[in-house]
């Protein structure tokens, strides 16, 4: 059957062009991939080369034709036995792509109304009542369940530079080389970028790797592993492929190591879809949420803090103790301001509420434990009790968490709030080596309290 | 270590023959149809074809196994077909389908097949070869004796995150064929210009990796190489690196004019060495096939890929609910296999 030969589109965004010159006359022979004409764009002249084999029966757009459209018959191509007397029976163009019909799902809600009632919050308690409780440091906590995860399954391996035979750079690995050997716990080179990527590459072949990055300033040469590759692969392979793996190490500043190893991620991961983020404060949660990072399905990145390694906690005496992503932790209870924090902010704000109950002020403290999945139905609840929010961390303030958080309760608390929102955050500049202004460029306990005294007008 | 050229000519059967003539025709042949949709808005975005390269993954593929892996770059399709995925999906990916291999949300440049173990498709240039080498280190810690194929460009071979990954896969005796697919031009960049030293089978060396060079328009000499490679991974002694010389007829994508060479650059390698017009001409001199057998083939292929246009245009957009899913996973889904 004849067929037409259609001006095509040498570009996504090409609409027409101009059919510069013929490459072949009426009646020529052509077979696949022989070149038909010369086709230019306002961008440059492209080749247009033959699919199918047969003879040029008629060219219909002569040479220098300007503004020719897409998918408008050029030439027609006869078949074997064919005259050009069937040229008028060529095949039509293409037809329309069916398409779906049906609307968009979970549209974001815009300008929802206040909500009548309070969200649904889950309130169970961490650990059930009368549950024994140890203490702990963070960092012992974080090797527990390190190792607790890895005695469950042989999937589960631990990579990363020093974590093996140093027994980790802040001793977060100490005594797992010991108990499960050197095929699990592998020290790598200084190779952020390829050993994130060798790790990602491992969880598609069926492991469930822990990585650690020293500090999380050296994952920033292996972010496009993260991004790219683990936190995308599900999405791009319409759920064929997942990447189970935890991307865990110290994050934000430490104490005077100035601006390249002092810097807080939490916004940036926050923002990707298909990552997973935690950020704990406290021992329980260290424990608790990282053995749930590490049998997650997802990528997870698991930020944790040089300074609240030392810490002690009460953590719950049990077999087997997972906190669950998404499920905010109210530390302490109040009704005249909510302070919402994670990670090591928490020290701020629960120091600030301590201070600020002695002036007779209420401070409801929230630990938000996960940033992604964030759980704000528990802080839209406490806002529609105390009708102020305070957010703070040490990040800084363009993009930041409190930023988001203050942006969403706007859109869905706007008329229980009493105040605007305000966000304690790191200052804006790298983060100086000289003790005094290290001081000065982290959020402060007092000026936590400066904004809640702000917020609630005293 | 050894870096050598190989030039020997192995023996081959008629049935291999025509069965690797067949497979780089409907590379070829998918290839030349996907340009055609694409020149008719059916396809979008970026789209790499492979057509010049079919002898490198054909050739690769008659070496390797069942349940061994393989992962590339963006230039994705010919890998696809050639390792059995099913040209109807992949065609439906390229167009957007809900019938395409991702349910139309990878495109030409994302495809992924657990059944075919294809590992993608990959857009970010070398990434896919830390990748590789850890799929290889999955198989080597479950010690299940397979091997990955790891293929990137000689435009990827100046990625940092290449080197880092030969290292830690020389150290750690990875089972990974890291293959060079050297077609000389970096998108517009021809080897020259862009790489300081030309014979990138030789950039292992520093690691204690083996590599060689091989004739890539010849598909007999690749698998012929293939072998050697999955032989010596398969044996424990760690990756291997065969740097493929092949060429690309079209563009670097399809709104490339390739205008860094000449028509006739492209010409002489189109006549006198294409992988597919070798095969044919073996299989004709050889008496293996006749020109009416060969014809048969043609239809045969031709009619594959007409299917596979026509799936492509039939199958539905996807559902506006798919925008939400696959985002986070229940279940880990490679463990369901």
């Amino acid at each position: 059957m004849a067929t037409e030969i259609l001006m095509p589109a040498l570009s996504p965004t090409m609409e027409e062009g101009t059919l510069a010159k013929w490459l072949v006359k009426e009646g020529d022979t052509v077979s696949s991939g022989d070149i038909l004409a010369e086709i230019e764009t306002d961008k440059a002249t492209m080749e247009f080369e033959a699919v199918d084999e047969g003879v040029i029966g008629k060219i219909l757009i002569p040479e220098g034709t300007e503004g020719v459209k897409v998918n408008t018959a050029i030439a027609v191509l006869l078949a074997e036995g064919e005259s050009a007397d069937d040229v008028a029976a060529a095949a039509p163009a293409a037809k329309e792509a069916p398409t779906a019909e049906a609307p968009a799902a979970p549209a974001p809600a815009v300008a929802a109304a206040a909500p009548q009632e309070a969200p649904k919050v889950d309130e169970t308690p961490d650990w059930p009542e009368g549950t024994a409780l140890k203490q702990q440091t963070v960092r012992e906590a974080l090797r527990d369940a390190m190792a607790e995860e890895m005695r469950r399954t042989d999937e589960v391996y631990l990579m990363g530079e020093e974590v093996a035979e140093y027994q980790g750079a802040y001793k977060i690995s100490q005594g797992l080389l010991d108990e499960f050997g050197s095929k699990r716990v592998i020290d790598t080179p200084i190779t952020e970028h390829g050993f994130a990527g060798i790790a990602v590459g491992s969880a598609f072949g069926g492991l469930m790797p822990i990585v650690e990055f020293m500090t999380f300033n050296f994952a920033m040469q292996a972010i496009d592993q993260i991004i790219n590759s683990a936190a995308k692969t599900l999405y791009m392979s319409g759920g064929q492929m997942g990447c189970p793996i935890v991307f865990r190490g110290p994050n934000g500043a430490a104490a005077r190591v100035g601006a390249q190893h002092s810097q807080d991620y939490a916004a940036w991961y926050m923002q990707i879809p298909g990552l997973k983020v935690a950020m704990p404060y406290s021992a329980s949660d260290a424990k608790g949420l990282l053995k749930s990072a590490i049998r997650d399905p997802n990528p997870v990145i698991f930020l944790e803090n040089e300074i609240l390694y030392g810490r002690s906690f009460d953590v719950p005496d049990l077999d087997d103790y997972t906190v669950p992503f998404g499920k905010a932790r109210i530390w302490r209870e109040g009704s005249d301001v909510t302070i919402v924090s994670f990670g090591i902010g928490m020290t701020y704000a629960l120091e600030a509420a301590e201070k600020l109950a002695e002036d007779g002020i209420s401070a409801e403290v929230i630990d938000l434990r996960t940033l992604r999945p964030m759980d704000l139905p528990t802080v839209i609840k406490s806002v529609m009790k105390t009708n102020r929010l305070v957010t703070v961390e040490e990040g800084w303030p363009q993009g930041s968490v409190g930023s988001y958080i203050a942006s969403e309760v706007m859109q869905q608390a706007f008329d229980y709030l009493d105040a605007p929102v305000v966000t304690c955050t790191g200052k804006d500049v790298p983060m100086p080596y000289a003790a005094n202004l290290e001081k000065h460029a982290l959020v402060t306990t007092d000026e936590v309290i400066a904004a809640v005294k702000q917020v609630t007008y005293r | 270590m050894a870096a050598r050229k190989t030039t020997k000519k192995p023996n081959v059967s008629a049935e291999e023959l025509t069965s690797h003539y067949r497979e780089m025709l409907l590379i070829r042949r998918f290839e030349e149809k996907a340009g055609q949709l694409y020149g008719m808005g059916l396809i979008g975005g970026f789209c790499h074809l492979y057509i010049g390269q079919e002898a490198v993954v054909v050739g690769l593929e008659a070496a390797a196994e069942e349940g061994d892996k393989r992962i590339t770059s963006y230039r994705d399709h010919g890998h696809m077909l050639a390792c059995g995925m099913d040209p109807d999906g992949v065609m439906a990916e390229l167009t957007g389908r809900e019938g395409g291999y991702s349910k139309g949300k990878g495109g030409s440049m994302h495809m992924f097949s657990k059944e075919k173990h294809f590992y993608g498709g990959h857009g970010i240039v070398g990434a896919q070869v830390p990748l590789g080498a850890g799929l290889a280190f999955a198989d080597k810690y479950k010690g299940n004796g397979r091997v990955t194929f790891a293929y990137f460009g000689d435009g990827a071979a100046n990625q940092g995150q290449i080197y880092e990954t030969f290292n830690m896969a020389a150290l750690w005796q990875l089972p990974v064929i890291f293959v060079i697919e050297n077609n000389q031009y970096a998108m517009g960049t021809a080897q020259a210009r862009s790489t300081s030293t030309p014979e990138l089978f030789t950039r292992g060396e520093a690691f204690g990796i083996p590599g060689e060079a091989v004739d890539g328009m010849n598909v007999l000499t690749v698998k012929d190489a293939g072998e050697r490679a999955v032989a010596h991974c398969r044996a424990g002694k760690g990756p291997y690196i065969l740097e493929v010389k092949t060429y690309r007829y079209r563009g670097h994508s399809m709104s490339d004019p390739a205008k860094y060479r000449t028509r006739e650059e492209v010409q002489k390698m189109r006549s006198e060495r294409d992988p597919i017009e070798q095969v044919r001409e073996m299989l004709l001199t050889g008496k293996h096939a006749s020109e009416d057998d060969l014809k048969a083939i043609d239809k045969e292929i031709k009619d594959i890929v007409n299917k596979s246009a026509d799936f492509s245009k039939e199958s539905p957009e996807p559902h506006l609910d798919e925008l939400w899913t696959d985002i986070y996973a229940e279940t880990i889904p490679q463990h369901s296999a």
